[in-house]
Order: structure tokens, then sequence, then C-alpha cells
């Protein structure tokens, strides 16, 4: 069995980074994600994979290095915490707009502006609906572990190359800062330069000799073929959403309530499940673990068995509206959340539970 | 087996790597392990605190409200998390500028002096061995090999030295902690 060791969630996904074949890391720091560059300046990846880690000098420049990177087929990535992201956003639309893979990481803190340095779940509108302007997604994975941060980097750079989309790991300061237990796998070399002119000739700018040059840009002044393109995208959008929903349930075959929660939530939410459970009441959680594909069949298809659902968040109610639109009325959907940092404790979930369904 | 740990003190006392220590311990033996510190202002110098869980199943929340067991080491930490340990639970603290002792009568309180057994061995580095010492008399969830192995994991070879003196210290508190309140 390979070797488990104990680390934070940054540094998880620092070692992620290395063990998948990641070309590039370009980032700045900031509490709660610094571990990750400080880990991967520790490691010093170019004496052994060649990887890249660069200190940008600010967020701004770390998305524009990737940005640079992505056109060139290179699985590079970046990672910041909320206000960080915020910078960011100019940048992840562009990446977007040229339909380019590349891998953003958040680990998430309370805001707004430059709020708390403590764990939030604020950014999901952010993440989900946006962030940068215009009709774009990004894939979204929310790690809910210190393993999950460490797969989830290789998992976030398959997708983006399948789909040549940004992907988000949507992670929090919780999950960032925890301790637990990780097993490496055997790291993937990176890929040589025959293998990514093999993977992205058709579209990365990496010499065209033999052939006409590829253009990356996300520019188009002529406005049908930017409605073309933008029905492209939400072609491509669908499909991620047919084919790439992942999500895990805890005790939901007899629920007859459901606590829905992703992160750092869906974790103490299994322990209000676990407490109800011991009082009679059949709790159960889902927990979705891409955000954007959302999982609105699966969700939906427990509606039928359920009396409520309560939606936890450390915000001020953002996934549940996502929740309320799959529902669409047939049954009380509720909300429980904290905000500016604070993370409430399994028995306080459970009374704010125990109070939406008297 | 599970075991909720608070490990309360102020931020040089070795609060973070004791619970850090005791969680590799834990990996050691196969257990399924969790450690959640305060990362604020507290690592700038101030209160500072970790939560160690222990468990032979998989770990659901890591925020905890009660805990099976607080180790404390200042006065502003006694008095957030007295209240916090389960009833039939463990307190061990150092009485070292602590001008309010504890109270509960429903838990089982034990001393340990340990910035005065740290003068003894003539380390104050060896502070939270003595503490962690003392914690592992009263509970003996972790053994000795696996603690020594759980050292050799967090400390960086360049100071896998020190391990002897380390031990020296773990023992040295497992002798030295006093019981004030048994159930």
């Amino acid at each position: 069995m390979a070797e488990k060791i104990l680390m934070k969630g940054n540094e998880a996904i620092a070692y992620g980074a290395i063990d998948c074949g990641c070309d590039g890391y370009f980032g700045y720091p900031i509490t709660p994600q610094s571990e990750v560059m400080e880990t991967l300046m520790k490691v010093q990846p170019w004496e052994t994979t060649g990887m890249v880690v660069l200190q940008a000098e600010s967020e701004t420049s770390s998305i524009n290095m990737v940005y640079g990177g992505a056109c060139c087929g290179k699985k590079v990535m970046t990672s910041s915490s909320s206000p960080g992201i915020s910078l960011m956003c100019e940048g992840i639309s562009y990446i977007a707009g040229a339909e380019l893979p590349c891998v953003v990481v958040n680990v998430m803190r309370g805001g707004p502006g430059l709020g708390t340095i403590q764990p939030s779940q604020g950014d999901y509108f952010q993440t989900i609906k946006g962030g940068g302007h215009g009709d774009y997604k990004c894939i979204v994975l929310a790690p809910a572990s210190a393993q999950d941060m460490y797969d989830f980097v290789d998992l976030a750079f398959e997708l983006a190359f399948k789909y040549r989309n940004p992907a988000m790991i949507l992670g929090d300061g919780v999950i960032g800062q925890m301790m637990e237990k990780v097993e490496l796998r055997e790291p993937k070399p990176r890929r040589t330069e025959a293998e990514i002119r093999a993977l992205c000739d058709s579209w990365a700018t990496i010499g065209c000799e033999g052939r006409h040059g590829n253009t990356i840009t996300s520019l188009s002044l002529d406005p049908v073929t930017q409605e073309n393109f933008n029905i492209h995208l939400q072609k491509k959008y669908d499909t991620i959403q047919e084919n790439e929903v992942r999500y895990a349930t805890y005790r939901t075959e007899d629920a007859e309530h459901l606590i829905v929660a992703f992160g750092c939530m869906s974790r103490i939410g299994e322990a209000v499940v676990d407490l109800a459970r011991e009082q009679g009441i059949k709790l159960g959680l889902f927990r979705p673990i891409t955000l954007f594909p959302f999982p609105k069949k699966e969700i939906d298809a427990l509606v039928p068995q359920l009396k409520s659902i309560i939606s936890l968040e450390l915000n001020a109610g953002q996934m549940v509206e996502d929740i309320r639109l799959i529902v669409n009325g047939r049954i009380p959907v509720n909300f429980y959340g904290r905000q500016g940092g604070m993370i409430p404790d399994p028995e306080e979930i459970l009374e704010a539970f125990l109070k939406t369904i008297k | 087996m599970k075991e909720e740990i608070i490990i309360a003190g102020f931020g040089g006392q070795g609060v973070l790597s004791m619970g850090k220590i005791l969680a590799y311990s834990g990996i050691m033996q196969d257990q399924e392990v969790a450690w959640m510190p305060s990362y604020g202002p507290e690592m700038r110098g101030g209160t500072c605190n970790v939560s160690v869980i222990l468990s032979d199943k998989k770990i659901s929340s890591p925020i905890l409200s009660k805990f099976d067991t607080a180790i404390i080491l200042n006065q502003q930490s006694l008095d957030k998390f007295e209240d916090r340990v389960k009833p039939g639970g463990l307190l061990i603290y150092d009485p070292n500028g602590i001008t309010r002792h504890p109270k509960r009568t429903d838990i089982t309180v034990c001393k340990i002096a340990a910035v005065d057994e740290a003068a003894k061995l003539g380390n104050a580095k060896a502070y939270n061995m003595i503490v962690l010492g003392a914690y592992l008399a009263k509970k003996p969830i972790v053994s000795m090999d696996n603690v020594v192995a759980g050292l050799k994991k967090s400390l960086p070879p360049r100071h896998h030295k020190l391990i002897p003196m380390n031990e020296q210290a773990i023992e040295a508190g497992k002798v030295a902690v006093e019981v004030i309140n048994a159930l």
C-alpha cells in the first residue's frame, strides 16, 4: 500500500500538482492557502519533474501567466483565496472565452472585501454564476478532505483538457488548513512536447510547421460569429452537464429529510445526520462534488421520498437558490448558514434543522 | 475508539506540533485522524489551539463543540474550553500563570507543572512533550512505539537525533502528572 502522509489540504494541492505532471504553477500568497506555494517552493519540483513554480507580482499577473501557459497546451494552474480570485476573474473569463484548459484553486475565506482569513463558502455565486463577464462556466469541483484536494488536481486537469475549459477547485479554509492522512499515487510524468502536439495540435500555439497557424483569441467583432461561438459554448456546457456530474450520498436510502452541503459543510452535515438518526429522524445527506455541473437530476430523483431539504452553507444562502430551482416548490427547501468565518458545529445545525421541520 | 481532543495555549508553546505528533501516532496505528488548527492572528503570537481527532472509523465533522479531553496551557484557554469538556472527560492543565483554576467536578482534572519539569530537564523546548506525556499517562490511546514513529514522521531527518530527548520528556510528563479531581 502507498504511504499515508499527514498533510494540510493546501499541501495536498501542491503534491497533487506535482504528481499529476503539472507543467507550471503561478501564484501570489494569501491566507488561508499560502501553504500551496510554500510547499511547492520547499519540494522544488523544478529539480525533479521540471515543473515551473513562480511567484507572480499579483493575482492578475498569475492568472495571465496561466493564460499564456495554457495557450501552449501546458498543464498550468494557480491558486488563491477569495479576494485574489476576484482579481483573477477577468483572466478566467478570457481563458473561458479562448477555450483553454487550466486549473484554478480557490481556498475560500470570508468576504466581501478583504473580509476575514477564516473559512467561508461565500464565493459560490462568483464561481458558479460567473465571476468574470459573459456567458461562461467553469467546471467546479468541491473537495471535502485533504485526499480530495490531492486527487482533484489531477481530475480537474483531466476535465479541463477534455473540454478545453477552465476547471476550478472550490475549497475553503477548513479543508485547506486541516491536516488529514493522504495516500499519494504513483506520479504521472509531465507530458512530452510530442504528447502535447498529439493532444493539442488543433488549437495550441506550439509552432505551425507543416500546418496553418492556430490563433487563440476571445475577441470576435462580428456578432454572427460571436453568437455562433456562444451557442457552441452552451452546447459544450450541456455536454458537461450530461456527462460529468459527481456527487456522494450518506444515509439517503430511507431519508425523509435531506441535507445538501458541499465541502467542509458536507463533513459537518454527516455528523448532523448521525445525531438526527439517534433521535429517530430519517435524515440523509447529499453532497454535490461537482458544483458545475450541478447534480440536478440526482437531487430531483430524491424529491418524491422527501418532506424537506435543508441547504447548509458558510454564506447567506447561495447554493440553496439552485436547489429551489430543481425542487420548484414541491417541498420546503430551507437554509442554515453562518458567515464571517464562523463555523457551526453539528449540535447547532441539528437544532436549526429541527426548528425547520416543526 | 474515538477520541476528540482540544490542545490550547499560547503560540510558541508547541501546541500545533504536539497535535501533529499525536495525529501522526494515530496514523502509525492505522487510525483515521484529523488535525484542525486555529490559523488566525493567533499564529502571530497570542492564543493558539488545535483540535485533534483519532478514530477507528471515518471522521465526519472536524468541527467540534465538545471534547473528550482538553489540554490547557494558559488562562484564556481554560476560560474558553473548561465548559466544553464532555461530562466524564479529562482536563489536563499547566498551573503556570493560572489564577483561576478549573472548577468542574464531573470530569477528571489533572495538573502537569510542565514549565518546572522542562527546567529540571534543562530544555525549555521539551515543554510540549512533557504535556503529551501527562496526557498519555491518563489516556494511553497511542503506544510509545507509535509516538516514536510519529515523531520520526513529524520531525525532519536532521532533527531525528532529538527523538531520545523527546522520549525522555514524555516519560517525565507521565511521572509528573497529578490528579486534582478524580471521578
